[in-house]
């Protein structure tokens, strides 16, 4: 306590910053070299260096001339916007029923929906298959988002919600004659909406980014998923890492370029559901 | 139909009953149908010689589970599986608990070093699997050039039995990190002024604060980040196939895992009841540790 509390603090951030520099370095690295990859020509990815001795963009326009990159993008964007508006209402729907209507049953359905938390999706898979083929509706987009369109994680957060609402706010409204429905759409999704962007982020990235069953369960070239577009391909390609790495930078440039602008509310919404959770 | 009738013929808390009824018809039939139901249902395949292209497909009891008992890979998957989550939960706990009482103590730039961390974690798995793949690459890979620079021998990583599982583990880490850092970072800041003020100036050490305000403080967030880090390793996939796409599980099944496994008896050997079989078998595995976790974790709150 002799010296003066201010430089020895700044001298320890000093340190803190050297570390946390040299680990965020660490983790965008890999970025750094797929970037530097994608414009390098065939020989020039054996080659020692870093930096691309020709930079081309010939990588990408093959990606792109080659594949349908541009319609798995698409399915991908479909099928996750598909997924999060019907877990969204759906999942909504159910925490505001079991957090504020009164019935017979209440908690042997929340125990249920519950319960499903626990069922691994390598269990579910063999079933879906078999019954979507039965059912004559693989390779369609319906099938890709089937499994995803309800989640008991959503129900489970979205209860919590509802419940922190005083139901006095509902009782006023009731004795104006709003419908039970009204009751819930006008009255409660208003005062969730933190929750339901939370939720929003957490679902779209996820089925974005789902790989087991649209590798399953997708059959023709056209309805591929980005994910499973890109590893066929990388598959296909048999080791020309420049185009692999232009495929990886076109699916990845778009994520980063949307979570630079809303990091802050994506971060929190990843919070903010696990926390709840 | 019309809600006239229906306010004449029921009170009030009827009436609350019927519509939270009709709020929960399409939901739970989803639950039913489309988790419950399968569920179920693999319990009976796996009781069966279940093949998709066949008409009749025989009920043979407990064989698939005998099969799999005598099986080498699926051991070996099973080991993979428990040395991924071994390696990987520790690993992700620790070094997510260091970064974030790091960002905890700066002032600046916290919020960029967090968006940079976290940046693997929005990354799709399949892309970012490739781009690892590339960067411990044995011949060109930047990691191997700097060996070569330093004068150490090339390491083969993912193209050797013994150095891929660790080296997969890594690219998860890496991936997953990010969410672990802000998990923890939410769960320190949340953590009230008053305890650390009271604490320094009763003469605590940073180790002591550390140890005896902060993490029993952070045991919530450390049972959450255990068991959904298990869960997930349990059930490693999409990382373990895209990092060696041609020979999944590969070299030598060394990066098998059970998720791997189960895909590859059921949808490339097309032997569905005996994959379900696995399934039943990593359905009791994650029920059994997850009840087990939550029963000791969550025993040390009471502090």
């Amino acid at each position: 306590m002799r010296t003066t509390p201010a430089p020895r603090i700044s001298s320890q951030q000093k340190w803190l910053y050297v570390v946390l520099t040299l680990g965020s370095l660490l983790t965008a690295f890999p970025f750094f070299w797929m970037l530097s990859t994608s414009f390098k020509t065939y020989s020039d990815v054996f080659q020692p260096g870093f930096f691309p001795p020709h930079p081309t963009l010939e990588n990408y326009v093959e990606v792109i001339s080659r594949t349908s990159f541009l319609r798995w993008f698409l399915n991908s964007i479909l099928v996750a916007a598909g997924t999060t508006f019907s877990v969204l209402f759906f999942d909504s729907l159910v925490g505001y029923t079991l957090a504020k209507l009164k019935f017979p049953g209440k908690e042997i359905i929340f125990v249920l929906i519950l319960s499903t938390l626990m069922i691994p999706t390598e269990m579910l898979v063999i079933p879906w298959f078999v019954g979507t083929v039965q059912l004559h509706i693989a390779d369609s987009y319906f099938a890709i988002a089937l499994p995803g369109l309800i989640s008991a994680f959503g129900v489970f957060l979205m209860r919590g919600f509802f419940e922190g609402i005083p139901d006095e706010l509902f009782d006023a409204a009731r004795i104006d004659g709003l419908s039970e429905f009204g009751l819930f759409w006008r009255i409660g999704m208003p005062l969730v909406r933190p929750a339901l962007s939370a939720l929003a982020i957490f679902t779209f990235l996820g089925n974005y980014n789902a790989f087991l069953w649209p590798l399953i369960i997708i059959q023709s070239a056209s309805m591929r998923t980005l994910p499973v577009g890109i590893a066929l391909f990388s598959g296909e390609t048999g080791g020309q890492w420049h185009l692999i790495m232009a495929a990886s930078s076109l699916a990845v440039i778009p994520v980063l370029a949307v979570f630079a602008v809303f990091q802050k509310q994506i971060i929190e919404g990843v919070v903010l559901t696990g926390v709840k959770g | 139909m019309t809600p006239k009738p229906s306010r004449k013929t029921f009170s009030l808390a009827q009436r609350q009953a019927i519509w939270a009824y009709v709020f929960l018809l399409v939901p739970m039939a989803f639950f039913l149908l489309v988790r419950l139901y399968p569920a179920f249902s693999s319990l009976l395949l796996s009781l069966r010689d279940y093949r998709p292209s066949r008409e009749v497909n025989p009920f043979i009891g407990l064989k698939n589970f005998q099969d799999i008992a005598a099986d080498a890979v699926f051991w070996r998957a099973m080991i993979n599986t428990l040395l991924y989550t071994v390696i990987g939960v520790p690993a992700q706990l620790i070094l997510g608990i260091l970064v974030a009482l790091m960002l905890q103590g700066i002032n600046k730039a916290k919020g960029l070093f967090r968006a940079i961390y976290f940046m693997p974690y929005v990354t799709p798995i399949v892309a970012s699997a490739w781009v690892w793949q590339s960067f411990l690459n044995q011949n060109f890979g930047p990691i191997n050039q700097l060996f070569t620079l330093l004068g150490l021998p090339n390491q083969p990583f993912f193209a050797s039995p013994y150095q891929a599982l660790p080296s997969v583990a890594a690219f998860v880490v890496w991936q997953q990190l990010g969410f672990q850092i802000v998990l923890f970072l939410a769960g320190l800041e949340a953590i009230p002024r008053t305890y650390l003020e009271a604490a320094s100036l009763d003469g605590a050490s940073g180790w002591q604060v550390f140890r005896y305000i902060k993490l029993p403080l952070l045991n919530p967030t450390i049972v959450f980040s255990v068991v959904i880090g298990t869960t997930g390793f349990l059930q490693l996939f999409a990382q373990v196939v895209n990092i060696n796409f041609g020979d999944q599980g590969g070299p030598l099944n060394s990066t098998l895992t059970v998720a791997v496994y189960i895909y590859k008896v059921a949808f490339q050997d097309f032997k569905m009841g005996r994959a379900s079989a696995i399934t039943v078998v990593l359905f009791g595995i994650i029920l059994l540790i997850t009840v087990f976790q939550l029963r000791v974790l969550r025993r040390r709150v009471d502090y």
